[in-house]
């Protein structure tokens, strides 16, 4: 009856968004009186689950998995769920999580709820809040099911330590040549390089920076705060930055901790996609830009003199600090 | 090929979003509905299979009647043939299901829905078409071509993109990047007339487990008013991203 979490990794070491869902699953397990279990795939140090409250590990290590393959990696969390007869399973919501948790819940016979935000708003009926409406709204769901898939929104519920044993245990999951219909031929992954969805501080930039070869102080803002760069819609459509960089509805989404927006005015399209981020400073030359709205933060003035001096700033702060 | 298009009929996305009965329900009165964009992509994509490999491509939708002008402006983008559903979409699972009747029935070789819509943001019916059919499965597709029954297609991933190798019965999530935005077409006056005659029918739903309800809806709290800064007090600005934000 314990609670499972498949926790992430990359190369072998976890990726942030697998202590979160460990720390929110250690809370509603308390909730509901239960433990926190994790299914691993190829993480080397799994001890370290056990400081967000994971109390069992099961552990697959197989070269098979090597790449990441949503049906095979769906049906090890599968038979995880049944060995261990769980009625809950959270998930994250990376590319890769929100590729396989509909397979996940089908597979189990259980409701689904994405973009999940907070704690269950109770627990018997089954009912959470989730995002809807891109950021506009919030939709209160209620699980019928007896088995439960919850995909948590990204950076919505934070890092929290606490304890558990994080007792591993090799777990073999019996895995078919039909999970590997669909192969991986290559990967293309910017090294190096903070990306967007992993990024604590994104920089994005829109069209009042008059053209692409203006970056280089969001680059050097960017640098400053250990951030991913990004670009409005129209930056992208005129080719000013790759479309990789496009952040907003139809864009990538972005859920960090602070946005940092220079001369994007703020369509509703590009708001809609940036708002799950908890702190937004906008810097803009135009005080009536509707961006200021829903910015916590805001400057008024030019972007070419205003972005150097706060790096100047930044800097010397981050020196001292 | 044939080519199957799941279609939502979501807000456009400058709409207003308000509830009315209770919050229960979302407030249409005064909202223009349109084809979910992510969608869009996936249809544009299979047009372009229609016009270069000789697919046939049908879109359908589980929908109340309101619906149909939505089709048939996917009719009109020039798909052959249009399906709806007639029911009212309860949850990601009850639609999948109904999607899932419609592709055993239909034989299609490549099904593309958009990853996700724009209303509820569920983000779930390709995977769980992928799990009901036992079809092979690429979400967040960016790109894809298809020789005879094998694939290639490319799906976006955190910080970059894979490309994969598959073959069909295939189900794609698709969004922006299966074609560019540029490649969307608005339909002409000759696809809008053409559209009326194509053939629209009406499915009655097979029915289904209630999985998950929706509940209510809120609105997120009005935001507190921004603090503004001058180029000259940049100090406190930093100051208060590190003290009060503690986003620094």
């Amino acid at each position: 009856m314990s609670i499972l979490i498949y926790a992430e990794s990359a190369e072998g070491k976890f990726k942030k968004v697998a202590f979160e869902l460990a720390s929110y699953g250690k809370k509603v397990a308390e909730a509901l009186g239960t433990t926190v279990t994790a299914v691993t795939v190829n993480a080397s140090d799994v001890s370290e689950l056990g400081k967000y409250g994971v109390d069992k590990v099961l552990k697959v290590t197989n070269d098979k998995l090597g790449s990441f393959n949503a049906k095979a990696y769906a049906d090890v969390i599968k038979q995880a769920a049944a060995k261990e007869n769980v009625k809950l399973v959270l998930l994250s919501s990376t590319t890769d999580s929100l590729y396989l948790a509909p397979l996940v819940a089908v597979g189990l016979n259980a409701g689904y709820a994405s973009n999940v935000v907070g704690l269950p708003l109770s627990t018997s009926p089954f009912q959470v809040k989730r995002n809807a409406f891109s950021m506009k709204a919030f939709n209160v769901t209620e699980i019928a099911t007896d088995v439960k898939v919850l995909g948590l929104a990204k950076n919505s519920y934070g890092v929290f330590e606490s304890t558990g044993n994080a007792a591993a245990e090799d777990f073999s999951p019996s895995l078919n040549d039909a999970d590997f219909s669909v192969k991986t031929e290559s990967v293309e992954k910017a090294s190096g390089k903070v990306t967007i969805a992993d990024a604590e501080v994104v920089v994005s930039g829109g069209r009042g920076l008059k053209g692409p070869e203006n970056w280089g102080m969001l680059e050097d803002l960017a640098a400053t705060l250990g951030a991913a760069t990004a670009c409005s819609k129209p930056v992208s459509d005129l080719g000013w930055r790759p479309h990789s960089e496009h952040v907003g509805q139809t864009g990538k989404p972005v859920a960090t901790n602070l946005y940092v927006a220079v001369g994007i005015s703020g369509a509703i399209q590009h708001i809609a996609g940036i708002n799950a981020s908890k702190v937004k400073l906008v810097i803009n030359s135009d005080p009536e830009a509707p961006f200021f709205k829903v910015a916590d933060y805001g400057v008024v003035g030019d972007a070419f003199e205003i972005v150097p001096k706060l790096n100047e700033k930044l800097k010397a702060f981050k020196a001292n600090n | 090929m044939k080519i199957l298009v799941c279609i939502s009929h979501v807000p456009d996305t400058t709409s207003k979003i308000n509830f009315i009965n209770g919050d229960s329900e979302f407030d249409t009165n005064g909202v223009q509905f349109v084809i979910n964009p992510n969608d869009e992509f996936g249809l544009t994509r299979a047009i372009w299979f229609q016009e270069q490999q000789g697919a046939n491509v049908t879109v359908v939708n589980v929908g109340g009647p309101e619906t149909e002008a939505t089709l048939r402006k996917a009719l009109a983008i020039g798909a052959n043939e249009a399906i709806r559903v007639n029911a009212q979409p309860t949850d990601g699972f009850f639609v999948a299901t109904q999607l899932a009747k419609i592709i055993a029935d239909g034989g299609y070789d490549l099904v593309i829905a958009g990853k996700e819509s724009l209303d509820y943001n569920g983000g779930m019916v390709p995977g769980m078409l992928a799990a009901l059919t036992g079809a092979n499965f690429v979400n967040s597709c960016i790109a894809i071509t298809v020789d005879g029954t094998s694939v290639k297609a490319t799906r976006e991933i955190d910080g970059g993109k894979e490309t994969l190798s598959t073959s069909l019965p295939l189900i794609v999530g698709g969004q922006k990047g299966i074609v560019e935005e540029k490649d969307l077409r608005i339909p002409n006056m000759r696809g809008i007339m053409t559209a009326r005659t194509k053939a629209l029918t009406i499915v009655e739903p097979v029915s289904t487990s209630t999985e998950t309800k929706s509940v209510k809806f809120e609105k997120p709290a009005p935001k507190s008013a921004v603090k503004l800064f001058t180029v000259d007090n940049l100090d406190e600005l930093v100051n208060v991203l590190h003290n009060e934000a503690k986003v620094i």
